[in-house]
């Protein structure tokens, strides 16, 4: 382990190269723990979902639970209409969270403290909005650049600050998660280190703040996948219900 | 605080740069970028099937399966409670009838009792009072019927004795008129 702070996020390859043209498609670390997440989420709802019994166990509380707090948080943001995405926010909001949460783990790679992984999850997100917008109200989804009430000098700016703040959508979204993994990550490491060079005498304090931002860190990994799943929740209100 | 600490690491980082082999952030190395787009667009999209077409009906079925038996208990129970009270009415209804019953018939009774009472008082009042009737004639038949049998046998005696006094028949009814007149005045100073 290098003392490094930045070097839990390398991207390694593990097994052979797989290569698509001149594209290298091959199976990496972050690879491996997306798939470890998602497989913890599908065994997660596996054993919830085995028994089905009119008294829920523990599992299958949780797994419950974890259904009605998305749907509840569709419903309340999006309102009813947003009922048919609610598996692809659900499985977005799992997804996300367990990622967080397995990247907690000691030696483990934390997949969504990578732009490129959260930038690829926002923007699915954001084109997959913008497409059911547009299905929706066809042309008259652009009124969302133009809000109603706003004097007609000023139209012009309003409209091009709209867009610019609906285009960079994906980019804060993508960012807030990608940003907030790094930093709680890289902090967590840091703080590692100062234990181990401070030593017995003076590495009770680094210690303890690392106890604490561990305990903080995983409450970020939970608020920050309720965010991701909120901020789509509501980007899908824009969409569907298109006031402004 | 956070943000303090994140650029804390960040100057740290800077500062060690030259010790580092690897220099700046791993993320923003494009390497591999590739790979992780289509290692997460496989993984998030198989995932999201699999949680779309198995994982959701079941956990929706078990809640909505849950709902419907908690309301359909609740109605269950509803029903029977309405049915209780119902059941519990009728049957204060049913003791209420059999109170006022037998106070009908206590009543009713009662009322017989006292008329039976009345009358068979009456009657043998009645009964009394013949009998006593019936005692006072038979005794002043009797009064009467002595005194002409004392008269007569006093008539009877008194002319034996005569007769044997005087050895002669006496005429009868001479005897009978003295006997009388002195049996009369006998009887004026005894009553």
């Amino acid at each position: 382990m290098s003392l490094n702070p930045m070097h839990q996020f390398e991207v390694y390859r593990l097994g052979p190269e797989i290569n698509l043209g001149s594209i290298n498609l091959s199976f990496t670390n972050a690879s491996l723990f997306m798939t470890i997440s998602a497989s913890v989420i599908l065994f997660f709802l596996f054993i919830g979902t085995k028994k089905k019994s009119l008294i829920p166990s523990k599992i299958q509380l949780v797994s419950e639970m974890s259904y009605s707090f998305v749907a509840k948080m569709i419903n309340d943001t999006a309102g009813s209409s947003a009922k048919p995405f609610f598996p692809f926010i659900f499985t977005l909001f799992m997804f996300v969270l367990f990622c967080n949460m397995v990247g907690m783990l000691p030696y483990s790679f934390t997949v969504t403290s990578h732009i490129i992984v959260t930038f690829v999850l926002a923007s699915i997100v954001f084109v997959g909005v913008t497409i059911i917008g547009f299905i929706k109200h066809g042309l008259k989804y652009l009124e969302l650049f133009v809000p109603k009430g706003v004097p007609v000098i000023l139209l012009p700016l309003i409209v091009i600050i709209e867009i610019i703040s609906y285009l960079s959508r994906p980019v804060s979204l993508s960012v807030r998660l990608f940003a907030n993994m790094m930093a709680g990550h890289t902090m967590l490491k840091v703080f590692g280190g100062f234990v181990i060079s401070l030593g017995l005498l003076g590495g009770w304090l680094p210690l303890g703040f690392s106890v604490a931002l561990t305990g903080l860190e995983i409450l970020v990994a939970f608020l920050q996948a309720y965010v991701f799943a909120i901020l789509t929740c509501i980007y899908l209100n824009d969409a569907l219900n298109l006031h402004h | 605080m956070k943000n303090y600490f994140f650029a804390l690491c960040i100057a740290m980082l800077l500062f060690n740069r030259a010790g580092a082999s690897e220099a700046g952030m791993p993320q923003l190395n494009p390497e591999f970028w590739a790979s992780q787009i289509f290692w997460l667009i496989v993984i998030f999209f198989s995932l999201y099937l699999i949680i779309w077409k198995i994982f959701l009906p079941k956990i929706t079925f078990s809640i909505e399966n849950r709902k419907s038996r908690i309301v359909n208990d609740l109605n269950e129970a509803q029903k029977l409670k309405e049915s209780a009270e119902k059941k519990l009415k009728e049957y204060k209804q049913i003791v209420e009838d059999a109170k006022k019953e037998a106070k009908k018939i206590i009543e009713e009774s009662n009322k017989n009792l006292a008329l039976d009472l009345e009358k068979n008082k009456k009657k043998i009042n009645d009964e009394i009072e013949k009998e006593i009737q019936n005692a006072e004639l038979e005794i002043k038949n009797l009064n009467k019927n002595s005194i002409s049998k004392i008269n007569k046998i006093a008539e009877e005696v008194s002319g034996e004795i005569v007769k044997q006094i005087i050895g002669s028949e006496v005429n009868k009814s001479n005897v009978s008129a003295i006997v009388e007149t002195v049996a009369k005045k006998e009887m004026e100073k005894n009553l």
